[in-house]
């Protein structure tokens, strides 16, 4: 299935919830904060997520701002 | 680092500048001109990342090792939605109910959109943040805002990134005499210390500055500048400036001069 990852198509060959897709793309390590189909997803929840084709993620992390 | 002596969003700070962390030729620069500047809070943002990069963990940890408190922002929103959504995500990663709420309603000059910046302050409020609102110096949204939750509000000077200081001291005078209890800091549009040094003698809590520090030519003097005229500002405003007047009045006392009225006047022709 095909899974839009800040704003790029991402394939995942099996079902997964966020939290393994989160490893599978080698975000394990890194301080991020996610939004699954535009809604926010605490990180108590990356186990509840069950992604489906055609979802969207946003992964973001701390940057500089003004 | 000064000791504390401003109360803003229930914490004690010991400067009323705050510092953006964009723009600057380095990370390595960013943290002396932050410590320069004495700055005790610094607006952060959020970013995608991507797996590979870690960009973000390095900014993170330069910003962590200062010990300011930081503010993230909600920079490039245009929607209530798109707002809500990346405040939830900077309050989990940032660890802070902290808010700078921007949502923006006019490309060219960034304008703050009042109606749906009203509406997403509503619900932040809501849900427990403590928003710092992007606002305009516009009276009616700034009542709207304080009758949404905010305590603190942040009106622009000009509009961001432009460095023209404060477009609109009257508007900014009246929202300051309008609202002497809520928290006002100028944000955007500051190029100067001086501009700072205006808002500050207005009475004005802070002052949030990015651009005039990060694209100075020496962004770790022009950040020390800042911490001294947000300081000079404060104390001048507490001091009372003197009224002004037309006409000049001799500062040194007349009482004694010589010669004073000794010769008689020159005859006119």
């Amino acid at each position: 299935m095909i899974i839009e990852v800040n704003g790029e198509k991402k394939q995942l060959d099996q079902q997964q919830v966020l939290a393994e897709a989160i490893t599978h793309w080698g975000y394990e390590c890194a301080l991020i904060a996610v939004a699954h189909n535009d809604e926010f997803v605490p990180r108590s929840r990356y186990t509840a997520i069950q992604l489906q084709d055609g979802d969207r993620l946003e992964i973001v992390a701390p940057m500089q701002g003004g | 680092m000064t000791a504390p002596n401003w109360e803003i969003g229930g914490r004690a700070l010991g400067s009323r500048l705050l510092l953006g962390t964009a723009r600057y030729p380095s990370l390595a620069v960013l943290q002396q001109a932050i410590h320069a500047s004495g700055a005790a809070i610094v607006t952060v943002s959020l970013r995608r990342e991507s797996a590979s990069g870690r960009a973000g963990s390095q900014f993170w940890r330069t910003i962590k090792e200062l010990g300011v408190q930081v503010l993230p922002n909600t920079a490039g929103c245009k929607t209530v939605k798109e707002a809500v959504t990346t405040a939830e995500m900077a309050r989990e990663v940032f660890e802070t109910p902290w808010l700078k709420l921007e949502v923006i309603g006019d490309d060219y000059t960034l304008q703050p959109h009042p109606f749906l910046l009203v509406e997403a302050a509503e619900a932040l409020c809501r849900r427990g943040f403590e928003v710092f609102p992007y606002t305009t110096e516009d009276l009616v949204v700034a009542e709207r805002l304080i009758q949404a939750g905010c305590k603190i509000l942040m009106p622009w000077g000009a509009p961001i990134g432009s460095g023209q200081g404060l477009n609109n001291p009257y508007a900014l005078r009246t929202l300051r005499a309008r609202y002497p209890e809520i928290s006002l800091i100028v944000d955007a549009g500051i190029g100067k210390p001086s501009h700072a040094i205006q808002a500050m003698e207005m009475g004005y809590d802070g002052v949030l500055v990015n651009t005039a520090v990060a694209r100075a030519t020496d962004p770790v003097q022009m950040g020390r500048a800042f911490g001294l005229a947000v300081a000079a500002g404060r104390l001048a405003y507490l001091a009372g400036a003197m009224l002004t007047q037309e006409m000049a009045e001799p500062s040194t006392p007349v009482t004694g001069t010589p010669f004073w009225h000794s010769a008689p006047p020159e005859p006119t022709k």
